[in-house]
């Protein structure tokens, strides 16, 4: 039985559609890729698999469950989201967030235990951040911040973790270092669903992807299957070559950035 | 800190007890309060006049001020964590242009003949009337966005106050009454007023307490503190609900009373952090023991009584420019 199962779900703001009969299947131990242009529905399809909107059609259910019998705290024992865009209205300091990942964890009137803590600490060092944990949540520059944000997704310690676009305002060295962190995650038997826009970043790290095309699932599998020159045209309209890359060793795809002179 | 504070409150009420008109010590204030309470006669020694200005007339008002302030500050720190912004307070959902409305209401067509609870009553329907409007207004599709809740807000107390307006030009020589309950007051509160308040203010601070967690969690942002478990949209719309009940309260028993509820979060923010548990406790102390000061600076110690709601803001708005200068300062070094 998947984890997480979606059966032809629909969504529509309104008038406008933005999802047809998506399905797709997550289970224990991989690293799902969910790519697409900009307002393919990404966000939407992330939505709609954490009950943060009901599909118009379609089901969707969690360990063999209907999605929307579970309560919230309980879903959220069963997966957590590193949002893309993170604001915070007070001044909390690093720990104290990272220590909020534990909220559905730890009864309303209890204060946090050894295990809340040795979890907060073990995300915070995963993600390099340790040594900011005094400091204000406002006094960060914006890499520190998304990976406090991780680190507390981490911290949830859930089956099922959920990154939107996560490191889309990230430099290099630390969207590797987010990855890598999910990647270890899902070896430990985890799961790992990545909204993701760098074509390249997803081939490196995914098992499985799932392609969208204005709000239809055109596509799913491994990423040198998926992620291929004619493919990669039709969704995106930009030519490109792919093949295995010896110093990566994974699925590169190269892409043409300039009009080619005759 | 909030035995510091429950402490500072102690004294405080007892030494604003004493002052006034009749000088009491804070020593026979305690032995008046106590007799009243073990239902003993007074010690020897102590003029029975004392016993009835200190039980029937002082502890009254001092009372209502403490529970109002304190309840303005829960309020304020309520509002403040649902909205996600620190400029909120407990009016800015329009509470208090409604309560004023009805207050008003009441007032021009000389409704207090029948009981002297009839303009609080009409100050209270006026509030919860507003809430409700302004709910309605911003909820599209059953959703409460902050930034909509605050338009909203602003939006229906800009209707208000033209009513407000309009109904001062009704009112010819009406209009002084009108202008004065506006500006709030605590004289000749009695002990319903209490009870009232005091009703008021415990469900608000359980409340509030109850929720002190989700407030945490809920700074986050909605996706976020969604995904961490919390029910945001609901605790959104309950806590909204509590915070302007209580603050409706308030205002239909002392007027409109600004700052106490702005400021008092901000100032003990500084001091303990923004974890809300500790949080509204602490308003809670800190926003009495304000409110009581203020209103023994107006009762007691000037030559002739300003309204409370003038002398807070009087007070606090300066009190806030510096904060407010404060951080911006500290935000730039």
């Amino acid at each position: 039985m998947p984890f997480l199962e979606a059966r032809r779900i629909s969504y529509a703001y309104g008038e406008r559609q933005v999802l047809r009969d998506v399905s797709l299947a997550l289970k224990s131990g991989r690293f799902y890729g969910l790519l697409g242009p900009n307002g393919s529905g990404k966000t939407t399809l992330l939505d709609l698999l954490i009950a943060n909107r009901q599909p118009a059609a379609g089901a969707i259910s969690l360990q063999g469950r209907e999605l929307g019998s579970y309560s919230r705290p309980d879903l959220a024992r069963q997966m957590a989201l590193v949002p893309q865009e993170f604001g915070l209205g007070f001044d909390f300091q690093v720990g104290e967030v990272v220590l909020m990942g534990r909220h559905p964890h730890i009864p309303r009137f209890a204060t946090p235990g050894l295990k809340d803590l040795a979890l907060s600490r073990r995300a915070m060092a995963d993600l390099g951040v340790e040594h900011l944990q005094e400091r204000l949540m406002t006094a960060l520059s914006g890499g520190e911040k998304q990976r406090v944000v991780a680190a507390r997704a981490l911290a949830q310690d859930t089956p099922l973790l959920i990154m939107d676009e996560a490191t889309a305002n990230l430099d290099i060295q630390h969207t590797i270092q987010i990855f890598q962190v999910a990647r270890r995650k899902v070896e430990a038997g985890g799961i790992v669903l990545a909204a993701i826009h760098d074509l390249n970043l997803a081939a490196a790290f995914c098992d499985e992807i799932f392609l969208l095309k204005e709000g239809a699932l055109r596509a799913a599998g491994r990423p040198e299957e998926i992620l291929v020159p004619a493919m990669i045209a039709e969704v995106y309209g930009i030519p490109c070559q792919a093949a295995f890359n010896d110093f990566n060793h994974s699925h590169q795809i190269s892409f043409q950035w300039q009009q080619q002179r005759p | 800190m909030i035995t510091t504070l429950s402490l500072v409150l102690l004294l405080a009420i007892l030494l604003s007890a004493g002052m006034g008109y009749l000088a009491i010590t804070p020593l026979e204030v305690a032995q008046i309060i106590w007799a009243r309470i073990s239902g003993a006669s007074l010690p020897a020694g102590i003029d029975p006049t004392f016993g009835y200005v200190v039980w029937d007339v002082r502890l009254p008002r001092i009372l209502t001020a403490v529970l109002v302030g304190g309840s303005l500050a829960v309020a304020g720190v309520l509002f403040q964590a649902i909205l996600l912004n620190p400029l909120a307070d407990p009016y800015t959902l329009g509470v208090s242009s409604g309560a004023a409305f009805g207050a008003s209401l009441a007032l021009l067509i000389n409704i207090a003949f029948i009981s002297v609870y009839s303009v609080p009553l009409f100050a209270f329907v006026g509030a919860v009337a507003t809430l409700f409007v302004v709910l309605a207004l911003a909820s599209v599709d059953g959703r409460l966005g902050t930034s909509s809740l605050i338009l909203s807000g602003v939006i229906v107390a800009a209707i208000l106050s033209a009513g407000i307006g309009f109904i001062k030009h009704l009112a010819d020589e009406q209009v002084a009454v009108i202008i004065f309950w506006l500006m709030g007051s605590f004289a000749s509160r009695t002990w319903p007023h209490v009870g009232l308040v005091l009703g008021a203010a415990v469900a608000g601070l359980l409340i509030a307490f109850y929720y002190g967690r989700d407030l945490n969690i809920m700074a986050l942002g909605q996706r976020s503190s969604d995904s961490l478990g919390v029910d945001t949209a609901r605790t959104r719309k309950i806590l909204l609900v509590v915070g302007s009940l209580v603050t409706a309260t308030c205002v239909s028993v002392s007027g409109i009373i600004g700052f106490i509820g702005l400021i008092t979060p901000h100032l003990m923010r500084f001091i303990v952090g923004p974890d809300n548990r500790k949080l509204v406790p602490v308003s809670f102390l800190a926003g009495a023991i304000l409110l009581l000061g203020a209103d023994t600076l107006t009762r007691a110690v000037l030559p002739s009584e300003v309204p409370i709601g003038v002398l807070t803001a009087l007070i606090g708005g300066p009190f806030f420019c510096y904060i407010f200068r404060r951080k911006q300062l500290h935000a730039l070094s």
